[in-house]
């Protein structure tokens, strides 16, 4: 653990916020220190939190200050940073995969071969190379649902796209720069496209309506337009399970 | 059933927010002006947080079917009740088959229609609001639409009476409003030219601006460095500064996370001039020291108390 209680910074945001910030690089081991807090402050709320979320590698606490002041809930946060300081954060690892089936390239992935041509390999290449391992997640935010992954290979990055798309379809996997991804509703991104999954990450008339939490490992697998087709179908008609395995 | 002859410029179905979901990416919604929109449902006896209607720039035209109290609050639409003037910040009674008609917004931007008992429509993760971006809660999770039929539900708490808000709540639509802000996180990423130009300077509410943020447009607020930051939450009030240098306003639809240096937040609570600039609005900012804050959050509640 190169970080320690030390380097933390508790910062100011708005009469109603705290940000924890644990450092300023995105690191796995700088991340799992986020989950930890965020889940410790989840298990043993504070009285007059109204939202703890955790990001890349920072948590923000919004707090009524009518319930809680500020220098009372810092003193209870430093209190809880000293409790986990030395705990072990593997410990704490998620081990659950959450598998993503991805349709890639034609008019579901219009930008694989855009992809395949800047970087090099071939589309059956990079479809490789996307689905060869399990993204961590590191944070959710953007739009609902939607999972900031890390560990792309960076033999298949590409540089985002100059102008955002008005109108990216929901299930979008996408590629920009380092990271990679998919959009879990419609929305506007500047992502190539190589693929489109039939799944759903948010679905709000279900009782868990996000289908990831931050720490959980996604999987992209490769399949084809008729099981795409297959598994929209039966998730339309609610009967879809995602597939889950633990590492 | 209250039925939509005319839906005006943007018409939602809003409550307080739809808190508990941000770090999942879930905006938080809820009335722009959650002033206006809690002495609406204060004045006909609602609970603080039942669903009213917010109209923007201009309002709509809506019969009713039922007799109805109602309360209509925020800027000034010009409403007419079955052709007659309406005052606003005031409960009446909408009487069966009335007509209840706006039109555009001559003081303010943003006006809240409550109706006793709240508009009835799904709870969607904990609250009836519209997220148009995400395409949930209030009506379809959309705008209104001219046909709409609404229902009334039954978050009413308690008694009351016809009657209005004293004057000295009222508050004034102006078309500058002075903002006070908290520094922070990221204001040592603009040097101290950057702070004085922001802070001695108007700023311009752009027609850009919606329920995710005010657009701002006056002198460029130059960086020292870089204008990302690692993706990180943002909040309500937020003043985040892209690349471009013009400041942006947080407000409620706002998305969960950005990347951008936040170089401070405005004050809002829960008497927020912020939330309900006038038609032609400008910003001016003044930066506080932290004891004022919990000062001026405490006095607001009281408002709402009375």
């Amino acid at each position: 653990m190169t970080e320690n209680i030390h380097s933390i910074r508790i910062l100011v945001a708005g009469e109603h916020g705290l940000v924890i910030e644990f450092g300023s690089v995105i690191a796995p081991e700088i991340n799992l220190r986020v989950q930890q807090l965020a889940r410790l402050l989840h298990f043993e709320p504070i009285h007059g939190i109204m939202e703890v979320i955790p990001t890349y590698r920072s948590v923000s606490i919004y707090f009524d200050p009518l319930v809680i002041t500020r220098q009372e809930l810092s003193r209870q946060v430093i209190h809880m940073l000293g409790r986990i300081e030395h705990q072990d954060v593997e410990d704490l690892l998620s081990s659950r995969v959450v598998h993503v089936p991805v349709c890639y390239g034609g008019v579901l992935g219009p930008d694989l071969e855009y992809v395949s041509r800047y970087t090099g390999f071939s589309p059956q290449e990079v479809i490789g190379i996307h689905t060869s391992k399990p993204y961590m997640i590191y944070m959710l935010g953007f739009i609902p649902g939607f999972p900031y992954l890390g560990g792309m290979s960076s033999e298949i990055a590409v540089p985002r796209q100059e102008r955002s798309r008005e109108r990216i379809p929901g299930g979008s996997v996408g590629i920009g720069g380092n990271q990679t991804g998919f959009y879990p509703i419609e929305s506007a991104g500047e992502w190539w496209l190589i693929g489109r999954t039939p799944i759903k990450a948010f679905d709000f008339t279900s009782d868990n309506p996000f289908l990831f939490s931050v720490g959980d490992y996604l999987h992209f697998e490769e399949i084809s337009t008729a099981e795409y087709f297959a598994i929209r179908r039966s998730v339309e008609k609610g009967t879809y399970i995602p597939e889950v395995s633990y590492l | 059933m209250i039925t939509t002859i005319e839906p005006g410029l943007f018409t939602t179905i809003q409550d307080q927010g739809r808190w508990g979901f941000q770090a999942y990416g879930m905006p938080i919604s809820g009335a722009m002006d959650r002033y206006a929109s809690q002495v609406a449902n204060l004045l006909v006896g609602n609970r603080p947080d039942a669903a009213v209607l917010e109209m923007t720039g201009a309002g709509g035209t809506f019969k009713f079917d039922e007799k109805q109290m109602v309360a209509v609050c925020g800027g000034d639409m010009q409403g007419l009740l079955n052709h007659m003037p309406i005052s606003n910040w005031s409960a009446f009674i909408v009487p069966r088959r009335g007509i209840l008609r706006f039109d555009t917004a001559v003081s303010g931007y943003r006006t809240y229609v409550a109706v006793r008992g709240g508009f009835e429509v799904p709870v969607v993760l904990g609250s009836r609001s519209t997220c148009t971006p995400v395409k949930i809660g209030g009506h379809e999770g959309r705008v209104l639409r001219q046909g709409d039929v609404l229902h009334v539900g039954r978050d009413m708490e308690c008694k009351t009476q016809l009657g209005s808000l004293a004057e000295g709540y009222i508050p004034q639509y102006v078309s500058q409003v002075q903002l006070r802000v908290i520094l922070g996180p990221q204001d040592t990423m603009f040097g101290s030219a950057a702070l004085d130009a922001f802070f001695c300077s108007s700023y311009k509410v752009t027609k850009q601006s919606d329920r995710t943020g005010y657009r701002l447009k006056g002198p460029k607020i130059k960086h020292l460095g870089s204008a990302d930051i690692i993706s990180e939450a943002v909040w309500l009030g937020a003043i985040q500064v892209p690349v471009h240098g013009m400041p942006f306003i947080m407000t409620a639809d706002h998305q969960t996370t950005r990347g951008y240096a936040k170089l401070g937040s405005v004050i809002r609570g829960i008497c927020p001039s912020w939330s309900r600039p006038s038609r032609v609005t400008a910003f001016v900012f003044c930066a506080v020291q932290k004891k004022r804050q919990l000062k001026s959050c405490k006095k607001s509640r009281k408002v709402i108390e009375i």
